[in-house]
């Protein structure tokens, strides 16, 4: 059983399904209305106002007061170059299906594919940042998500650099670490999370965990029925390096093209062979000056 | 090198391309996939004199056993002053440092933090006891003895632990340094220990503390080589930058403040001075691992290259998943990702 259904399992009578996202990168139109919905919500302070550069997005990665990010990525992917490889869109309309998929949103159609995917905090099953907390402040819910309790975190930072996808970070002249909450408050209130409510094209579906696996499982064979051979769910097994995500993903291309760490591990599966050589530090090092001082010549 | 080794370059630059897992990775717009640490310079200088002091206080109690009281009084008293400026560097570090006292609201011993603030706080109060007892007598006969051991046995992974602190994040050349760190900051822990000593204490009684602070030295530049070999690729940041530049610093300093204590420590002038580079030297360690790990997560390719690669290789399954799976029990659903040609 995944360590996070254990952890919800402390919660006796009050323990519920466990909660999640499924973000269907392909249903993705850039729109950021998740961006916007997700800052009223939980009022994340302002931020960089800017021009990266980088395409549509000008919101940068997830930090302390960015908790979705859409990421848009421009693409020169050959369109029917070459009749022998089988195209996305080309093969696959004929055949009627693509508009169907709903693949038209991110094919241009003259080379350029433009891929847009909302990214968020993982709220994985083993949590790096869960384990490292010195404080506690950070805890598995009763919907087996990952919070932040702002009343406790001393902003140590320990989380910052432990979670493997660069989700945490502090809030400068707050001091303290901010992330998603998955909408705590809301779930409380059998409400679904800002994003997921806000989301136009249902790109991002809230639900239990368990149900939007299945549904992310006939959604992958429907794209792959309808050529679109690159589709691939990400985090959505319990036997990847963090014990699979509460938010997982369907991508179009490699989870790095997004920023996204294809083989991510929780560093505390580690854990062990980590003490076993501070131990073995620890004693060398007794050791070590047992024999300078007592064997030194007098 | 090619000349010595009869190899071409085009040989070299295959070897060179399978070392390196993934030449170029793909990232998103080259921004980093795991964030570098928030911690301020207050850190470097804790992982600093934590060392010293655990290392310290274990030198004191060794040292009294020998006999040696001189030099003992003043070990412990640099313990004492490496677990007082411990705490004020770290809660100055926090966020919110007001709820320092969080650190202890539990015991957690998946979080390294969480074991260094109990390791700290038990250190703290027993070399304030121990140095107590060393300088002036007035501990009552049990309690002096037992804070004394006490000291030196927190003292010891006290000097350590930090290494696994670092260790437990997703930072490739902290992470994947997991094996050796403790070793190459116990190793300077003793030899701050040895040189701290050799600063206050008269050379003929220094003659355990001058074999920790060259022995410490050295096995702490081998150790610091071995563990950038060891890391390969990941090791790029100790040698390049800030991180560089520290580390050549941290070699040049120990080395020649070892030389001097090995070779004038018997006068207190060489003493004195060798103490001090060696001290200034593993400082400068401290500092270059701290600052290689910023350098480290700020570059995608030490984060995905080695993800990728193992991937690729069949290592490990990763975390995409390209085949959809009928039934959540099937037991083949794991299959991994093969990239279509593209073009």
């Amino acid at each position: 059983m995944p360590r996070a259904e254990l952890e919800v399992r402390t919660y006796g009578s009050a323990a519920r399904p466990r909660a999640g996202f499924f973000t269907d990168t392909t249903l993705c139109i850039g729109c950021k209305a998740c961006e916007v919905a997700c800052k009223e919500w939980n009022r994340i302070p302002a931020d960089m106002q800017d021009f990266t550069g980088e395409s549509y997005d000008n919101t940068g990665p997830l930090d302390a007061n960015t908790w979705r990010h859409v990421a848009f990525i421009e693409q020169k992917v050959p369109v029917g170059a070459d009749g022998a490889a089988r195209s996305l869109v080309t093969t696959a309309a004929a055949e009627g299906l693509a508009a169907d998929a709903g693949l038209a949103t991110y094919q241009e159609g003259d080379g350029l594919r433009w891929l847009m995917a909302s990214d968020v905090c993982k709220h994985c099953t083993d949590a790096a940042c869960l384990d490292v907390c010195p404080t506690g402040a950070l805890f598995r819910t009763e919907f087996g998500t990952v919070v932040v309790q702002e009343d406790v975190c001393n902003g140590c930072g320990y989380c910052v650099p432990a979670c493997p996808f660069g989700v945490l970070d502090q809030r400068e002249g707050d001091g303290r670490v901010w992330k998603c909450t998955l909408c705590y408050d809301r779930l409380r209130d059998d409400k679904e999370p800002a994003c997921a409510q806000a989301c136009p094209t249902n790109s991002i579906q809230f639900g239990e965990l368990a149900e939007l696996r299945e549904r992310a499982e006939q959604r992958l064979q429907r794209l792959h029925d309808a050529g679109q051979d690159d589709a691939r769910l990400y985090l959505a097994d319990d036997d990847d390096g963090i014990g699979g995500a509460g938010a997982f993903f369907l991508l179009l291309d490699e989870p790095e093209t997004y920023g996204l760490p294809p083989d991510p591990v929780a560093t505390t599966r580690d854990l062990g062979a980590i003490w076993a050589a501070t131990g073995a530090a620890a004693l060398a090092l007794g050791a070590g000056l047992a024999a300078a001082v007592l064997g030194a010549r007098r | 090198m090619s000349a010595a080794t009869g190899r071409s370059g085009a040989e070299r630059r295959r070897d060179e391309a399978a070392m390196v897992p993934d030449a170029e990775p793909r990232s998103y717009y080259g921004h980093p996939v795991v964030k570098p640490p928030v911690w301020k310079p207050e850190i470097p200088f804790y992982l600093f004199t934590g060392g010293l002091a655990g290392a310290s206080a274990a030198l004191a109690l060794l040292a009294e056993a020998r006999g040696d009281d001189a030099l003992a009084r003043r070990a412990w008293a640099n313990a004492f002053a490496g677990v007082s400026a411990s705490p004020v560097l770290l809660i100055a570090d926090l966020g919110r440092p007001s709820r320092f006292f969080n650190m202890l609201r539990l015991v957690k011993v998946t979080s390294p933090m969480n074991v260094g603030s109990w390791l700290l706080a038990g250190s703290g109060l027993t070399t304030a006891l121990a140095v107590a007892d060393a300088c002036t007598g007035v501990v009552p006969a049990p309690a002096g003895a037992i804070a004394k051991r006490a000291s030196a046995a927190l003292g010891l992974p006290l000097a350590t632990y930090t290494a696994a602190l670092l260790a437990n994040t997703a930072i490739p050349a902290w992470h994947e340094a997991r094996g050796i760190l403790p070793f190459v900051f116990a190793s300077s822990a003793a030899a701050s220990a040895g040189a701290a000593a050799l600063l206050t204490t008269p050379p003929d009684a220094a003659v355990p503390a001058r074999r920790i602070a060259v022995g410490g030295a050295v096995a702490g530049m081998v150790l610091f080589e071995v563990m950038e070999k060891r890391l390969g690729d990941l090791g790029e940041p100790y040698g390049e930058g800030a991180a560089g530049r520290l580390k050549k610093a941290a070699t040049a300093l120990t080395a020649s403040g070892a030389a001097m204590v090995a070779g004038l420590g018997g006068r207190r002038a060489g003493a004195v001075a060798g103490g001090a580079l060696v001290l200034a030297g593993a400082l400068c360690e401290r500092w270059s691992v701290f600052r290689a790990g910023f350098q480290s997560a700020s570059d995608p390719r030490h984060t995905v290259g080695p993800q990728r690669a193992r991937v690729r290789q069949g290592a490990r399954g990763g975390a995409a998943r390209a085949v959809a799976r009928t039934s959540p029990e099937d037991p083949e659903r794991k299959t991994v990702f093969e990239p279509r040609a593209r073009g």
